[in-house]
């Protein structure tokens, strides 16, 4: 499975894909933090990153399945994916190994981000005057958020041998999985379900790790979140045997 | 037997790729797989190196049942795809490389060394897979079919798209690997069957049609061309 993984993270290395979005990533982050008015902390006046915090989710949105998308797509249609199931390896050793890649690089694109914590903490007054446990909260919420995400891309990637179709439907469906609940939550004839639906939704467990509290139940939804869509992705190409 | 296959079968909805076929082969021998197009010869090989599931039947390799052993029979398997699937991002040595830990193989780059001598890569042992010709993919194919000196080894249509220089070198060095292994290879070329398989078998319509040695089918049609025993079979 080790070698797997490795030639996974080093095909991300090695073609631009990896850069790309990572760069991307940090562009629109960093413009949308320091520089944009609407948005940019200097204007705003606190030292808080609870704007970055909100604003990932949306980039993580369509970044992520540009990653994921290639994951089983490509495989599939250049035939690779032939060769990869007749070496002695189950099919779960190569749905892990690829979803751990992809959350090796999502982390590659956060680390770089602790240079706006440590700038901010620098700009507060007085000095280092940042609510810690609230960034790392969130940080970890983040780090669900985007293996959740991660999960859905690599499943939308088993699902075809397109690869814009599967970076379509993952990024609907983290679209709906981030938001939708909340949305339909508020449907009038679904009113009295409201918190049952909400809590589905990844948005609520994401908010409530963001403050700074490490609830367990918020734990388990992430985690069976990710094992859920990855067992899925383990039927969908059983099925197609 | 090294291979053992009995009332294989493989259907998609009401068409049957390949119908009950059953047929064995033995170490030492190399098998001609020879049918036409769409006759079930690749759906057969996908089925024993565990890229197809079969719709029932059963086979064994080394005398491990394929569905029940799936990870050991892959062990013993060295397998060729049609087409020869490569990941053209990486250097040959490196894809080589991820072959054999795959396998799990002990001093891989010595391994990864001889076979490399073995199939004719040197001169181009350094490059990227992408920049090779259809001719080199072909060897860095084979190559990683034997890195873990399988005891079976099933190539599908090996030799498609070489030119006539390459054709006689991946022969040859089919016909050597084939003197200890079990080798099965599909083609459509009947001077290469001629050339190199000591048993065929011919399939059309997911059905065997003929199954014996070389010598026996020319035998049992009064010494006629290969072609035309395959045009009795298939048309």
């Amino acid at each position: 499975m080790y070698a797997i993984f490795k030639r996974e993270l080093f095909s991300f290395l090695s073609s631009m894909v990896a850069y790309i979005t990572i760069g991307i990533f940090l562009l629109v982050s960093g413009l949308l933090l320091w520089f944009f008015p609407d948005t940019s902390v200097l204007d705003y006046g606190y030292a808080e990153l609870s704007g970055f915090f909100s604003l990932v989710p949306y980039l993580f949105m369509f970044l992520i399945p540009a990653v994921t998308m290639r994951s089983f797509a490509e495989e599939r249609k250049e035939g690779t994916y032939e060769l990869l199931i007749t070496k002695p390896v189950t099919l779960w050793q190569i749905v892990s190994a690829k979803y751990l890649a992809c959350l090796v690089l999502m982390l590659f694109s956060l680390i770089p981000t602790l240079i706006y914590y440590y700038s901010l903490s620098k700009l507060g007054f007085p000095e280092g005057n940042i609510d810690s446990g609230a960034v790392i909260g969130s940080y970890i919420g983040l780090f669900l958020l985007g293996s959740a995400f991660i999960s859905i891309g690599i499943f939308a990637s088993a699902l075809t041998k397109n690869q814009i179709i599967a970076f379509a439907v993952a990024a609907a469906l983290c679209g709906f999985a981030f938001l939708g609940f909340d949305y339909s939550s508020q449907i009038v004839t679904m009113q009295n379900f409201e918190t049952t639906i909400a809590s589905l939704g990844i948005n609520q467990h994401y908010q409530s790790i963001s403050r700074g509290v490490l609830d367990t139940r918020d734990l388990i939804y992430f985690v069976s979140f990710c094992v859920i869509f990855l067992l899925s992705t383990k039927l969908v190409i059983e099925g197609k045997k | 037997m090294s291979i053992s296959v009995r009332n294989l079968s493989k259907h998609y909805d009401k068409q049957k790729a390949v119908d009950s076929i059953s047929f064995e082969a033995k170490p030492g021998r190399i098998l001609g797989f020879l049918g036409p197009n769409g006759a079930g010869k690749s759906t057969t090989m996908r089925m024993l190196t565990g890229y197809l599931k079969p719709t029932s039947g059963e086979a064994e390799i080394v005398s491990k049942n394929i569905i029940t052993h799936a990870l050991e029979v892959k062990n013993h398997i060295g397998y060729l795809p049609e087409n020869t699937p490569l990941y053209t991002d990486m250097y040959v040595k490196e894809f080589l490389s991820f072959v054999g830990q795959t396998y799990q193989l002990k001093n891989l780059s010595k391994r990864i060394a001889e076979v490399i001598e073995l199939v004719g890569l040197t001169p181009e042992q350094h490059k990227k897979i992408g920049m090779l010709s259809k001719g080199y993919r072909q060897r860095v194919g084979l190559a990683q079919a034997i890195i873990h000196n399988p005891d079976v080894l099933i190539l599908d249509e090996p030799t498609s798209g070489l030119d006539p220089n390459q054709l006689v070198d991946i022969r040859a060095l089919i016909t050597e690997l084939g003197r200890n292994k079990t080798v099965i290879i599909s083609t459509h070329i009947m001077q290469e069957v001629e050339a190199i398989c000591d048993d065929i078998i011919i399939i059309n319509k997911g059905k065997i049609v003929a199954s014996d040695s070389l010598m026996g089918i020319k035998k049992a049609n009064n010494d006629s061309p290969l072609e035309d025993i395959f045009r009795k079979f298939t048309v």
